[in-house]
C-alpha cells in the first residue's frame, strides 16, 4: 500500500557501504534490501506477538471481536500517526496533537451544543466536522509557520502549542466537557456504524492511511518531505520552498488531529478534555517503533501502521491471557528505546562512510 | 582559443564586503564556452566568494557580471540555474537518504502525465532511466540507482552531484574543490568527467588547491589574491612555480598580467 522503494533502507552493515566502486559482495540486492527494511523487523515482532497470544489463549485472542476492537481502538492513533510520520520525517516533532484534538473537539462540540445537541440534524454534523478539521489545520499550520522561521525548534513550538491549545479549550468550556457535544447521527454513523461488518472508524483510518502512504511514497510532496529531513540545505539550494513545505506538513498533522477529534466525538460522544495528555507520546512511540527516524529523512506510513498495532495487540493480548495490562507500558517503553538505539547506530555507521 | 570570441561569462570590478571585511576588491573574471578554467588563490583570497557572486548565491556590492555579453544580476541560485548556470557545492548538497535518481531530479522532479501528474505523482521509471543514462554519459557506473546515496562511495556521491549539474547546465558549471575529499582513482574520474563536460561546449570553473591537478585538467588558470585577479595563464604554457608565485605575490612583477597572460584571454576590456 504505502511501501515503496523510497522506504527501503540498507542495513548498517550493507556490504558495499564505505569502500571504493570496485569490490562488492555478491549478495543479491533484493536480499540486502529486505533485511534492511526496518518495517520488516517491526512486522516480525507484531506477527510474533499475535502468534504468541493466539497460542497462549487459544480461541480467545484471535477472534473477530478482538480484532475489530483492536482496530477500532487503534484507528484514531493511526490517523494521528500518519500525520506524525510526515512531521518526524522532516526531522520535526509535534507534541501538541492531543491538545489540538481537544481544541478541535471542543470547537465542534460547542457548535453542536448550540445547534441541536444530541438530536442535531445532518447539517449541524457537517458543520461540526468542517469546524474540527479547520481548527486543527489552522492550528497546525500556525505552528508550522513558526517552525519554518527556523528560530524556534519544533519541540518548543509544539510544546507551547500543547499548552496554549489546551488552555483555550479549557477557557471556552470552563474546563468541563460540554454535554451534548456529539450528535446522535454522528455517533450512530461513524461511531458505531459498519459496512459489510467493518466499522466505519476502521474504514476511515484505512483510507487515510492508504492515501497518505501513497502521498509519501509516490508523490513530489512526499519526496520533498523526505529530502527536507535528509538535508534541508540541499533542498533549499534546489529551489524548493522549505518553509512553505513545513507549513503544509504541520498543517496536515493538524488536519488529521481535527479528523481524530471527529472520530473521538463519534465514538465516545464527549470531548474528554482531560483525556488526551499522553496522545503525543503514544503516537510518537508508534511512529518511531515503525522505523521512522527521529533524525529525519527516513520513514514510512506502513511502518507506522505496524507501530500502532504493537501496543494495541499487547494491551488486548495481556488482558486476554490475564496478565496486568500495565506490563504493556513497560514492554513498549523498552522496545522504543531499543528501536531508537538501533536507528542511532545505523546513522553512525552510515555517516562514517 | 579564438581571441575575438565574446566570453561566455565575465565579471568586471566585482566588490563584495562582509561588514568591514572586503572579500572581493574589484575582481575580474573571464571564461569561455567549452573551456575548463581553474580559479586558484591562497586561503581567503576570495575564490568561494567570487563563485558565489557568479552563481547567484551572493549579490555583488559593486561591479558587473555578464553572461553571453549581457549584463545580468541573478536573484538567487535558482535564477542562475534557469540561465543554465549550475553549481557543485563543496559539501555536494545531496539528500543522503534519497536515491541517486531522486537526487538528480531534486526540485525538478518528473511527474506522470495527466491527472496523476497534476496530483504530483512521480514518474519514477523515467527518472531512473534518465538517471542511468546521465551517469552512463559521465562514465559512472552505479550498480543500483534506487539505493540511497548515503550507501555510495565518496566518488560515486561526487558523481551524482556532478551529474546533477551536468544534466541541467547548458552554460556554466562551478565546482568548489570537487576532488578535495577523493582518493586517487576517484579524483582521476572526476577530472575526466570535467574534461568531458567541457568538450560538450559547457564552461567548467574549477576551484582547486592542487596545482598538478589544475595544470593537468584546466585550459586556463585565473589567480586571485586579496580579492583581485592578479594573473591569468594558459595552462599549457605555465608551471607550478609560476602559479604559486602569482598566488603568493612573490613573482608579482612578471606574473601580474604580464608576459604570461595569453592574448586570447586577457583582452583589452580587462582594463588593467
Ligand atoms: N559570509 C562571510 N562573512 C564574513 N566574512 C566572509 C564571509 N565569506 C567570506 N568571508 C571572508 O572573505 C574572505 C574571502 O573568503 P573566501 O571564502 O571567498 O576565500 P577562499 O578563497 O574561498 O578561501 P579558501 O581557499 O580557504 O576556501 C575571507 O577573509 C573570509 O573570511
Ligand atoms: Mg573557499
Amino acid at each position: 500500500m504505502s511501501a515503496n522503494s523510497q522506504d527501503i533502507k540498507p542495513t548498517a552493515k550493507a556490504p558495499d557501504a564505505p569502500e571504493s566502486d570496485g569490490g562488492r559482495f555478491a549478495v543479491p540486492p533484493w536480499l540486502r534490501r529486505a533485511a534492511g527494511v526496518s518495517e520488516l523487523w517491526t512486522f516480525v515482532i507484531l506477527v510474533a506477538l499475535v502468534a504468541f497470544f493466539t497460542i497462549a489463549a487459544p480461541g480467545k485472542f484471535f477472534t473477530t471481536y478482538d480484532i475489530t476492537q483492536i482496530a477500532v481502538n487503534a484507528s484514531i492513533y493511526l490517523v494521528l500517526g500518519v500525520g506524525m510520520t510526515f512531521v518526524i520525517i522532516t526531522a520535526g516533532i509535534d507534541l501538541s496533537i492531543g491538545s489540538v484534538l481537544v481544541l478541535a473537539a471542543v470547537s465542534a462540540g460547542e457548535y453542536n451544543v448550540h445547534h441541536g445537541g444530541p438530536t442535531a440534524g445532518w447539517g449541524t454534523v457537517v458543520v461540526c466536522v468542517v469546524i474540527a478539521l479547520a481548527v486543527g489545520t489552522g492550528w497546525g499550520a500556525l505552528q508550522g509557520a513558526v517552525v519554518a522561521t527556523g528560530k524556534v525548534p519544533p519541540l518548543i513550538v509544539t510544546l507551547g502549542g500543547l499548552g496554549a491549545a489546551l488552555g483555550i479549550a479549557e477557557l471556552a468550556t470552563g474546563g468541563q466537557d460540554p454535554a451534548g457535544a456529539a450528535a446522535t447521527h454522528l455517533q450512530n454513523s461513524l461511531g458505531f456504524g459498519k459496512l459489510l461488518g467493518i466499522p466505519w472508524m476502521v474504514i476511515l483510518a484505512a483510507v487515510v492511511t492508504a492515501l497518505f502512504g501513497a502521498v509519501l511514497g509516490a508523490t513530489r510532496f512526499g519526496s520533498h518531505t523526505l529530502a527536507i529531513g535528509s538535508n534541508p540545505t540541499a533542498v533549499r539550494r534546489a529551489g524548493i520552498p522549505v518553509g512553505r513545505h513545513l507549513i503544509k506538513v504541520y498543517g496536515l498533522m493538524g488536519l488529521l488531529a481535527g479528523l481524530g477529534a471527529v472520530m473521538w466525538l463519534a465514538s465516545y460522544g464527549t470531548t474528554s478534555i482531560a483525556g488526551h495528555s499522553t496522545d503525543n507520546l503514544k503516537v510518537i512511540t508508534a511512529v518511531v517503533l515503525g522505523g521512522t527516524s527521529l533524525f529525519g529523512g527516513r520513514g514510512s506510513v506502513l511502518g507506522t501502521v505496524i507501530g500502532v498495532f504493537i501496543p494495541a495487540v499487547l494491551t488486548t493480548g495481556l488482558i486476554v491471557i490475564g496478565v496486568q495490562q500495565y506490563w504493556q507500558d513497560v514492554a513498549v517503553g523498552v522496545v522504543l528505546v531499543v528501536a531508537v538505539y538501533i536507528d542511532q547506530m545505523r546513522r553512525k555507521t552510515r555517516e562514517r562512510a | 582559443m579564438a581571441s575575438a570570441r565574446e566570453p561566455l561569462l565575465a565579471a568586471h570590478g566585482v566588490v563584495k564586503r562582509f561588514g568591514h571585511v572586503q572579500a572581493l576588491s574589484g575582481a575580474d573574471f573571464t571564461a569561455h564556452a567549452g573551456e575548463v578554467v581553474a580559479l586558484i588563490g591562497d586561503n581567503g583570497a576570495g575564490k568561494s566568494t567570487l563563485v558565489n557572486v557568479l552563481s547567484g548565491v551572493l549579490t555583488p556590492d559593486e561591479g558587473e557580471v555578464r553572461l553571453d555579453g549581457v549584463p545580468i544580476r541573478f536573484t538567487g541560485p535558482m535564477d542562475a540555474q534557469r540561465h543554465g548556470v549550475e553549481t557543485v557545492y563543496q559539501d555536494l548538497s545531496l539528500a543522503p537518504d534519497l536515491d541517486a535518481a531522486a537526487n538528480l531530479y531534486l526540485g525538478r522532479e518528473l511527474v506522470r502525465g495527466g491527472f496523476l501528474g497534476r496530483l504530483g505523482v512521480l514518474d519514477r521509471p523515467t527518472m531512473r532511466r534518465e538517471a542511468v543514462a546521465a551517469f552512463g554519459e559521465l562514465g559512472v557506473e552505479l550498480k543500483d540507482v534506487t539505493a540511497p546515496v548515503t550507501t555510495l562511495s565518496g566518488g560515486q556521491r561526487q558523481s551524482v552531484a556532478v551529474a546533477r549539474a551536468v544534466a541541467f547546465a547548458n552554460k556554466v558549471i562551478f565546482m568548489d574543490e570537487p576532488t578535495a575529499a577523493l582518493g586517487v582513482v576517484q579524483r582521476a574520474r572526476v577530472l575526466e568527467t570535467v574534461r568531458r563536460v567541457a568538450d560538450r561546449g559547457i564552461c567548467v570553473v574549477l576551484i582547486s588547491h592542487n596545482m598538478p591537478e589544475v595544470l593537468s585538467v584546466a585550459d586556463r588558470v585565473e589567480v586571485l589574491r586579496l580579492g583581485r585577479r592578479v594573473a591569468s595563464f594558459t595552462a599549457a604554457d605555465t608551471t607550478i612555480e609560476e602559479l604559486v608565485g602569482a598566488m603568493t605575490g612573490s613573482l608579482d612583477e612578471p606574473a601580474h598580467n604580464g608576459n604570461h597572460a595569453p592574448v586570447g584571454t586577457t583582452e583589452a576590456e580587462d582594463g588593467r
